[in-house]
């Protein structure tokens, strides 16, 4: 709980005041009681009428006072429970924003997004809920044990037999319980996945006519969730009897003994009705606990899942960067020895020991199959990962010794899996410069062709681009991606195979504009075409994570059979299109 | 290098923006509320659930049976104290005293038993009712065409089968015998307190319009805050979803502090409108249940006065009391279970809309079987829309035969994939003909011509399961060998034995341990595994390297060399050798010719060939 500590302190107040609030419906509901045996206890057998209508318009006052210290209760309840939830929302968020890519890969993005959205809510109405009952129930609890001994203390000797008898028995109805709601929950998960799967998968499903094979494992899924629903449920109302069952039991003891009791003279009729409410009281404010507990075990499922990214530890920062002033200056790029891989449990080496060089102003090319390390490579240089041998170095300097800040805006990169966000053109572009004048974002958009094709929409610039940019095609979007990263004007430019959907004409247009408008930036390009690499400065041929050629298009053409492979795979495209 | 200053846009902006983004993603629990809406045709609805619980008829009569003893119990084992305490009053007898305890527990002993005995009852009826349904829902499903699933949100479909299920689930497990046990309760205790004091029932009812109209009061504030609040829920749950799944552009455009900034205004604007939301929603329970407490303090008042002045029995006033604090209790209830069983009749009413969706046409009685078919394909004139005053397809003519391959080309939109729905009858021509072996596809069984074309499509998904099962589905009797066989004829054997647990590898979540290229290898691998003569490679290897795509390059000719095969491929690479290469644009043909003709015919295809155009 003392993770939780940070985002009650500032509501602390109302998490306080809350619960004090509601303790006076507890007050309420333990004296009215009394009082109405009072009533009956003196009122009635002295006939004194006086004594009654006090009685009543006390009881009345008190039951106003309980609607307002409910009502009030209620309310510092949900100031304490949204005031801490949207400061949790918030620090979540902002913990995401700082997470590494390597910690992005850990959580994945569903996830991400279901645990700062619908577990951060589960766990307000869990605050909620305890703020009001967290007191109310113990407190009534207690109230009424203490009221039940004043009035009788041999009769409280049945409560406090069945107190522990039936709190034992809830504890095991719901241990019991707890497991088998969990695999319900397994099977209710496991039946959304394969509801999904079908609708997603439903072309490849009619054309290999699997519909009835199909139908039989969803069949199995149904009946398996139906037969574990069952199982939990039946514990459930198994637990219903039982309370009724003691509840019933304790009033029939009361009501046996007491009476005795009264027919011996040791005891007033009223305390006997008094007496009987406040067992009922006892018990339903067990209930009321065991209720919490339950409800709270989905909320604490939330909780793990909220402290597992809060704990997350960011294993990539600038906190040693040793020149945090540093800017990128001149866009010299340099590999030395290095090996990389995601999992630090792996043997094998997704990079290699890897060396190589790009100056400022030139075009490097890299070219490899897929799953060949290509994009790990340049993620490197703004540090997205970082290395686990060897070094990268941007003028000369360790990338970790740059502040990331300055590190990645002295670097452009064109994601492979690039997205657009909601928004206009416009303010998509000026992600890569706040500041940008209109002319900058014209120029950079026309470096990327894309000025006439944007120029061709009703809004121009202004228009919308739907969610991901759902409403540009596949080139359009590689183009207005380019863009944005031009408009950074970075010393180091990377392109992560960034114009497949390009036309190779558009795409030397491109190229072209590079040569005049970034002349002095490295340019790193990883591309798929050959066409697309052939005319830089240096190419380099990558292959299970290890260079296995470089030099020029001419050179690797006569020396290296990897290259030779994937050119010949091209080569009559290429031909015409060069 | 100057620092660039972050761009934030304004509240109102963000809130325009990702509002609709954050519905029409659904998450969160905003969305199973704003769906419940009223139901549209309610008696049609309840009779057709009528219809799923009537096949559990004579435990349903006994269930309620079992609410009647059960309630009744209740009512009378607190009633039963009357007598109890005015034998105690008026004559300290004890065996008066073990009569009416043994009466009482006997009463209690009857309403136990008669309680678990419904519960018991009720959810195997309700579990077996919702199973029923379920499987009913997914076979409906699965019959309807593929037209269905293009024109409607899969989010959509998944929502019936999970909230309007769900709904209907909890509505059979609680509330109808709520309902039913509330209305008994209710009419129970009016009759005792008639029964034992009309003026003290008359001041006890007179408290339901007050809290009738106190709830109402409160319940139309709470709902309009509600309102307020989803769209600010769905305004930062759409900002997220948005934000997190591009994390990694932010990332490298150093943008996280606009993030962070743009998404507290958001957070703010929600903490605020929640507020008063989760406040009117909230004080419901007390303002109700301390309007049953002055109820019952008045009740205490004038009952402690009519036994003093009209003699009125203690044992009746102390019993009386009770009920008149418990009367408003099963008035909230019912009136609480009504919205319960609103919202559930309106999933049930979507649930049944979908079951009553058209689905795809039987077989003709005389349908051909298509066990026979062999591969001629052939399209005459045909035409195709998706609506019906739409031209997707302009009088499409060709004519395929086993062994060899016909490539389309042709921008995004221009109809290629079209051609392939039409074949596998996904779609209906709207004019023309396509026959297979001289008979049109329409005189074949539909499940039977499927079965005769593969189809590797592009859109890669797996099913969860192993890597083995997942090839198999292409031939379900395939042995283990068979489907290694299909795997090393498609290049995808090396990369299976690199995972963890080589064939027997788990794939889930749609297989994200795997790159596209690598799913898109096991996709073909599943259709080179089935012995289907017709064979539909739609985009089939477009993540794949153009190295890989080589390697590949021989398998899929052993394949393809005694099958008919249709290419649709961006990468015109892909599509050389093909024995013809259809050009498409705006659903016409515009080329057609071997690779070699259309290079000389300098148009359209030579233009794309040579990259002096764009495909998209």
């Amino acid at each position: 709980m003392r993770f939780y500590g940070k985002y009650i302190k500032p509501y602390l107040l109302f998490f306080i005041i809350g619960p004090i609030l509601m303790l006076t419906e507890v007050l309420g509901e333990v004296l009215m009681p009394k009082m109405m045996a009072n009533i009956i206890n003196i009122g009635i057998p002295g006939a004194d009428n006086g004594f009654i209508i006090r009685m009543g318009i006390a009881m009345a006052g008190i039951a106003v006072m309980m609607m307002i210290g409910g009502v009030g209760g209620n309310y510092f309840a949900c100031r304490a429970s949204i005031g801490f939830s949207a400061d949790l929302r918030e620090d979540l968020y902002n913990k995401v924003q700082k997470f590494s890519f390597a910690n992005l890969d850990h959580f994945q993005t569903g996830s991400l997004v279901t645990r700062l959205t619908n577990d951060v809510t589960q766990l307000q109405n869990l605050i909620r809920m305890s703020l009001i009952l967290m007191l109310r129930a113990p407190g009534m609890m207690i109230g009424a044990i203490i009221m039940a001994i004043r009035i009788n203390a041999s009769l409280a000797l049945i409560i406090a037999i069945i107190l522990p008898v039936l709190a034992i028995t809830i504890f095991i109805l719901m241990k019991t319980a707890f497991p088998r709601f969990m695999s319900m929950q397994k099977k209710i998960d496991a039946l959304n996945t394969s509801v999904q799967e079908n609708l997603t998968n439903v072309r490849v499903i009619k054309s290999f006519v699997r519909e009835d094979y199909e139908r039989g494992r969803f069949e199995e899924k149904t009946n398996d969730l139906k037969e574990h629903t069952l199982s939990a449920m039946k514990m459930v109302i198994i637990t219903m009897p039982v309370m009724t069952a003691a509840m019933n039991l304790t009033t029939l003891a009361v009501v046996w003994f007491g009476g005795r009791q009264i027919i011996a003279g040791n005891m007033l009729i009223g305390d006997l009705t008094a007496f009987t409410t406040y067992v009922i009281q006892i018990l339903s404010s067990l209930m009321m606990v065991a209720m919490i507990i339950l409800q709270s075990s989905r909320a604490m499922a939330s909780s793990k899942r909220i402290k597992e990214v809060m704990e997350e530890e960011v294993d990539l920062n600038d906190d040693a960067a040793a020149c945090k002033d540093l800017e990128v200056r001149e866009g010299h790029v340099e590999f030395k020895d290095v090996c990389f891989r995601y999992y630090k449990d792996h043997e094998e080496w997704v990079l290699d020991h890897i060396n190589f060089e790009a100056k400022p102003g030139e075009v490097l090319g890299i070219i490899g199959s897929t799953g060949s390390g290509k994009t790990t490579m340049v993620q490197l240089i703004p540090r997205l990962y970082d290395v686990d041998e060897g070094e990268v170095l941007i003028d000369g300097v360790n990338v970790r010794d740059y502040s990331l800040e300055n590190l990645r805006e002295g670097v452009g990169m064109v994601l492979q899996k690039n997205v657009l966000f909601s928004g206009t053109i416009e303010e998509n572009l000026r992600w890569g410069d706040g500041e940008a004048s209109e002319e900058e974002i014209r120029e950079a958009a026309q470096a990327a062709q894309a000025d006439d094709f944007i120029m061709s929409f009703a809004d121009q610039y202004a228009s919308e681009l739907g969610q991901g940019g759902s409403n540009v095609s596949g080139g359009q979007k590689q183009r207005l991606c380019i863009a944005r990263a031009l408009l950074k004007k970075p010393k180091i430019l990377i392109l992560d195979d960034s114009t497949s959907a390009v036309d190779t004409a558009t795409e030397a247009r491109i190229r072209e504009a590079f040569h005049t408008s970034l002349k002095d930036t490295t340019k790193i390009i990883i591309a798929q075409r050959i066409g697309s690499v052939m005319d830089a400065d240096h190419i380099i041929v990558v292959d299970e994570g290890r260079i296995v050629g470089s030099g020029t298009h001419e050179e690797l053409l006569r020396t290296n059979q990897e290259y030779q492979e994937i050119y010949y795979s091209q080569q009559d495209q290429q031909k015409e299109g060069a | 290098m100057a620092k660039k200053k972050p761009f934030v846009r304004s509240t109102e902006e963000l809130l325009k923006k990702y509002q609709t983004l954050g519905k029409a993603s659904g998450g969160g629990p905003g969305a199973r509320m704003s769906r419940t809406g009223k139901p549209q045709d309610t008696r049609k609805s309840i009779a057709r659930l009528f219809g799923y619980l009537a096949r559990y008829k004579g435990r349903i009569a006994l269930a309620l049976v079992c609410v009647l003893c059960a309630t009744g119990a209740n009512l009378l084992g607190s009633y039963m104290l009357r007598p109890i305490i005015n034998g105690l009053v008026e004559n300290h007898d004890l065996g008066q005293l073990t009569m009416g305890l043994v009466k009482m527990a006997s009463i209690y002993c009857i309403g136990i038993i008669a309680n678990y005995a419904q519960q018991r009852i009720m959810i195997s009826v309700s579990q077996n009712t919702l199973k029923a349904i379920r499987d009913e829902l997914f076979v409906k499903i699965q019959a309807l065409p593929v037209r269905y699933y293009d024109s409607h949100p899969k989010g959509e479909l998944m929502s019936r089968f999970m909230n309007d299920v769900d709904a209907m689930g909890e509505m059979m497990n609680h509330s109808v015998i709520s309902l039913f046990s509330g209305m008994i309760t209710l009419i129970g205790t009016l009759v005792l307190m008639i029964s034992m004091n009309w003026i003290l029932t008359v001041i006890t009812v007179l408290f339901v319009p007050l809290a009738a109209m106190a709830s109402a009061a409160i319940a139309k504030r709470s709902r309009r805050f509600y309102r307020e609040q989803q769209a600010a829920l769905g305004a930062v749950n759409g900002y997220v979803e948005e934000s997190v799944t591009g994390q990694k552009v932010v990332k490298v455009f150093n943008h996280e502090e606009v993030c962070m900034e743009e998404f507290g205004l958001l957070n703010k604007d929600l903490r605020k409108k929640q507020i008063f939301a989760q406040f009117f929603g909230g004080i419901m329970g007390p303002v109700m249940g301390n309007l049953g407490q002055i109820s019952y303090a008045i009740t205490a008042c004038v009952g402690g006065i009519l036994c003093v002045t009209r003699g009125f029995d203690v044992g009746g006033f102390s019993v009386f009391v009770n009920y008149s604090r418990q009367f408003s209790r099963p008035v909230n209830e019912l009136s609480m279970q009504v919205n319960t069983i609103f919202s559930a009749l309106a999933g049930a009413e979507r649930v049944f809309a979908v079951m009553d969706e058209e689905p795809e046409p039987a077989d003709p009685a005389d349908a051909v079987s298509a066990d026979d078919i062999r591969g001629h394909v052939e399209m005459k004139h045909v035409y195709f829309g998706y609506l019906p005053d739409q031209v997707v397809l302009k009088d499409i003519n060709l004519y395929a035969k086993p062994g060899q391959k016909i490539a389309f080309v042709g921008s995004t939109g221009a109809g290629k994939t079209t051609v392939t729905n039409l074949l596998s009858r996904f779609y209906d021509v709207q004019e023309g003909e396509i026959t297979i072996d001289g008979v049109s596809i329409y005189d074949y069984e539909r499940k039977g011509l499927r079965s005769k074309i593969a189809m590797v499509l592009q859109d890669t998904h797996l099913f969860t399961g192993t890597v083995m099962e997942n090839i198999r589905y292409g031939r379900m009797d395939a042995t283990d060998e068979e489907v290694i066989q299909a795997a090393k004829s498609v290049s995808a054997h090396h990369f299976i034995t690199r995972l963890s647990d080589g064939y027997q590898t788990m794939i889930d979540g749609d297989g994200v341990n795997l790159s596209q290229g690598q799913r898109q290898l096991l996709n073909i691998a599943r259709a080179a595994i089935s012995h289907a003569p017709i064979l539909v490679l739609d985009e089939a290897t477009s993540s794949v390297d153009t190295r890989t795509e080589k390697q590949i390059e021989k398998g899929m000719d052993a394949l393809m060399s005694t099958r008919t095969t249709f290419v649709i491929a961006h990468r015109l690479s892909t599509v050389r050798n093909a024995n013809a290469i259809m050009v498409l644009e705006h659903g016409v043909i515009i080329e057609r010719g071997t690779h070699e003709d259309l290079l000389a015919m300098k148009g359209r295809y030579y233009e794309l060939y040579t990259g002096k155009a764009e495909l998209d």
